[in-house]
């Protein structure tokens, strides 16, 4: 199968070795990966702030791009809520019908990693090993606006060599949100405080979710804090083997 | 009648509790830093969560019942003034009086003047947040009239002279112990022995209150229910506190929004069961009260309903911000939510707290008066989960963003600093090439300290992520370079 990677601008610019991570796992189950090099931003974080109108050329750019291809995937639940659930009302609050319908089908063929490998490659045990003490946090649009359920840990579960640590208070914020992170920047961190004492009472050496944001944030606390415990994207566990 | 073709108004400034002194970031501050408050709230809140929960999953049809709800409100929203007219309309025909009041100061005039034609200079209260929204507490005592809450939580609150901080448990930042001290401290007659075991707690209240019920010749509440076609009015509670007030006195005066209003009784089936469990997590609430009209010998002589706009017909304008009337005041999205559970409700500064507040406060001051509100939310989305109704919360959050960015847009030709950002970032990732070079460019950082690990103090203003995390170092190369390195 032929898959098209979105690969969202943050893993882009700051942590491009998820997006390696996810053409080793899709061609090591033997499918091919394209790029399409034309992409930038769901622009998400316009549109969560109050830029909608900006937003609109981001979204036909985005369209646009990943249009000509059948399926495609992204290692962010959060960019694939904003494909799934805000491009289309952005079209349509500019006044663009057509665009809207085009958004929908290419949100309808884009899919985040654990539901394109469980729904769409139908497979559990990517054959991955990792041998490490890790712990899992859901992300909320993971979990709450694309409903992937327990298909991330399905994955995990079957990775050789790992102990995976349930993590007390799992489906609460991190405390990211895009801006909010900024804006309301104590109410954050003080969110940020009770994730990392989640995660520290499991012990694990690794946090590992779904998104480079949430763990860009959760990250940045761990480190600040020089608690030892690092952060691991979902796709570079899969991608990992002996 | 007077015809107004003007558009409908916002909540006036000046009265009532729905706007904050501070923004929310500079409240939530301080609420941040206070060490028992996030102990109380943490503990309160998630004690009702896992209640909730547990009910929750005890009905099979809950997902059909909030589909339910949400349409029920959604059809009764399309048709509000014809059922707010049959409800005036049966009101009348049972022998109570309707009052309509365009906003905050209307309702509490007419409510000042019904209090003094009875000659009472004291009046006993249900828990109400339409009468909290209003701030009829403060005219009433501006008009020598003294008013006693009777809910438990709000007499803490009264005591205590604090304001509540949660639509459904107004007292959930005290503990026992505060609890304690202000009875100690404010109540007359207090026995002096009074412990924090929460039954003498209320003990106390109860035999304070008692002597009130009997002594009141007026009682004030709200509704959480309006049956337009018999022309009933309902009030769902815990203590029995509301029951005293809407049978013992000889008036009752009850103020209601206009949101609140159901066609009939066969929608209460829905909401009856939706309600106690999404807001105490019970099953069923302790006590119900209907009440229908005037009926002579059997509860109170003199019944007023006082219908309430207060900002809620421009919200209604709104076609999909309307969806926040649709709330029944159940607070179980305060109780999921991590911004609530951490910041409390003060820090939102309107008597309506928590990601309900935050659309809804804005939407009846108008946005710009509530500006930083929509902004208080990490946008997680627990809080649509829960909803009874199924109020999508996060979108609504989102659509207010965008007005209050349009409404800086016309108030200044001169762009903000953030709008100047975005705009630049639009353009920017508009276009790849430009995308790749502002990724080059962001590079250029390297040059400077070390190569690896983690960036520490970054200017303003994402020096605010900085002061409580660390930044990810921009790699060496981007995954673009990379994949045109190697698979180019």
């Amino acid at each position: 199968m032929k898959i098209a990677l979105f690969v969202t601008c943050l893993s882009d610019a700051l942590f491009p070795e998820v997006g390696k991570a996810v053409v080793r796992l899709l061609e090591r189950l033997g499918h091919e990966v394209a790029f399409p090099a034309e992409q930038t931003c769901c622009g998400q974080m316009h549109v969560n702030t109050g830029y909608r109108r900006e937003a609109l050329g981001l979204v036909r750019h985005h369209v646009e791009t990943f249009e000509p291809y059948d399926a495609i995937v992204a290692p962010s639940g959060s960019c694939v809520g904003s494909v799934r659930h805000q491009h289309a009302d952005v079209a349509r609050a500019g006044g663009d019908g057509a665009l809207a319908a085009r958004a929908e089908a290419v949100a309808a063929r884009t899919y985040e990693l654990s539901e394109l490998l469980v729904d769409v490659l139908h497979v559990e045990d990517v054959g991955a090993y990792y041998p490490h003490r890790v712990t899992y946090h859901p992300t909320c649009h993971s979990l709450r606006m694309l409903h992937v359920g327990d298909r991330p840990l399905r994955l995990l579960r079957n990775v050789r060599g790992m102990t995976l640590l349930e993590l007390p208070g799992a489906d609460q914020c991190c405390g990211f949100g895009g801006t909010f992170a900024v804006k309301n920047a104590d109410t954050s961190t003080a969110m940020l405080a009770d994730k990392m004492s989640h995660v520290l009472s499991t012990g694990a050496e690794a946090v590992s979710a779904g998104d480079s944001s949430c763990l860009m944030h959760i990250g940045g606390g761990l480190s600040r804090l020089r608690t030892g415990t690092r952060t691991v994207h979902l796709a570079e566990i899969l991608a990992s083997v002996e | 009648m007077s015809t107004d073709l003007g558009l409908p108004r916002f909540a006036p400034r000046g009265v009532g509790h729905l706007r904050g002194e501070r923004s929310f970031p500079a409240a939530a501050r301080d609420a941040l830093a206070d060490s028992q408050l996030r102990r109380n709230l943490g503990h309160a809140t998630s004690t009702i969560r896992a209640k909730r929960a547990a009910v929750v999953a005890e009905r099979a049809d809950w997902e059909e019942l909030r589909a339910a709800g949400e349409a029920i409100k959604a059809a009764t929203m399309a048709r509000l003034d014809e059922h707010l007219e049959r409800l005036e309309a049966e009101v009348t025909r049972r022998g109570g009086a309707v009052h309509w009041a365009r906003d905050a100061e209307e309702a509490n005039a007419i409510v000042t003047r019904l209090v003094a034609a009875t000659g009472s200079r004291e009046v006993v209260k249900v828990k109400s947040m339409a009468t909290r929204e209003i701030g009829l507490n403060e005219a009433l005592a501006a008009a020598g009239v003294d008013t006693q809450e009777t809910d438990l939580a709000e007499l803490i609150v009264q005591l205590g002279g604090d304001l509540p901080s949660h639509i459904l448990v107004p007292a959930i930042h005290r503990n026992r112990a505060e609890i304690r001290e202000i009875f100690l401290r404010e109540m007359p007659g207090v026995d002096p022995a009074l412990t924090d075991e929460p039954r003498r707690l209320a003990m106390a209240a109860r035999s304070y209150l008692r002597e009130r019920f009997l002594r009141a010749e007026v009682a004030i509440s709200g509704a959480n229910f309006g049956v337009a076609e018999t022309g009933s009015l309902l009030v769902v509670e815990s203590e029995g506190n509301g029951r005293m007030c809407l049978t013992l006195p000889r008036t009752l005066i009850t103020v209601m929004g206009i949101e609140k209003v159901v066609p009939s009784w066969a929608d209460l089936e829905v909401f009856l069961q939706l309600l106690p469990r999404s807001s105490t997590g019970e099953r069923m609430n302790p006590y119900t009260s209907v009440w229908t009209g005037v009926t002579p010998g059997d509860g109170p002589a003199e019944v007023h309903l006082v219908l309430l706009d207060n900002g809620r017909t421009a919200t209604l304008a709104d076609d999909v911000g309307r969806a926040a009337l649709h709330c029944i005041k159940c607070s179980a999205c305060l109780n999921v939510c991590p911004v609530y559970e951490r910041t409390g409700g003060h820090a939102y500064g309107s008597v309506y707290p928590g990601p309900i507040g935050a659309v809804l406060s804005p939407q009846l001051t108008g946005v710009e008066d509530n500006a930083s509100l929509p902004f208080a939310s990490s946008l997680c989305g627990a809080c649509y989960e829960v909803c009874p109704v199924r109020i999508d919360i996060p979108s609504l959050l989102v659509r207010l963003r965008a007005q209050h960015v349009e409404a800086r847009r016309e108030a200044s030709r001169v762009p903000s600093a953030e709008a100047v950002a975005m705009a630049a970032a639009a353009w920017t990732m508009a276009d790849p090439r430009r995308f790749a070079a502002a990724e080059k460019a962001s590079r250029l950082g390297r040059v400077f300290g070390r190569r690896s690990g983690q960036l520490t103090t970054l200017p303003p203003p994402l020096s605010a992520w900085t002061a409580g995390r660390d930044a990810p170092r921009p790699p060496a190369e981007t995954f673009r370079e990379w994949w045109a390195r190697e698979r180019g």
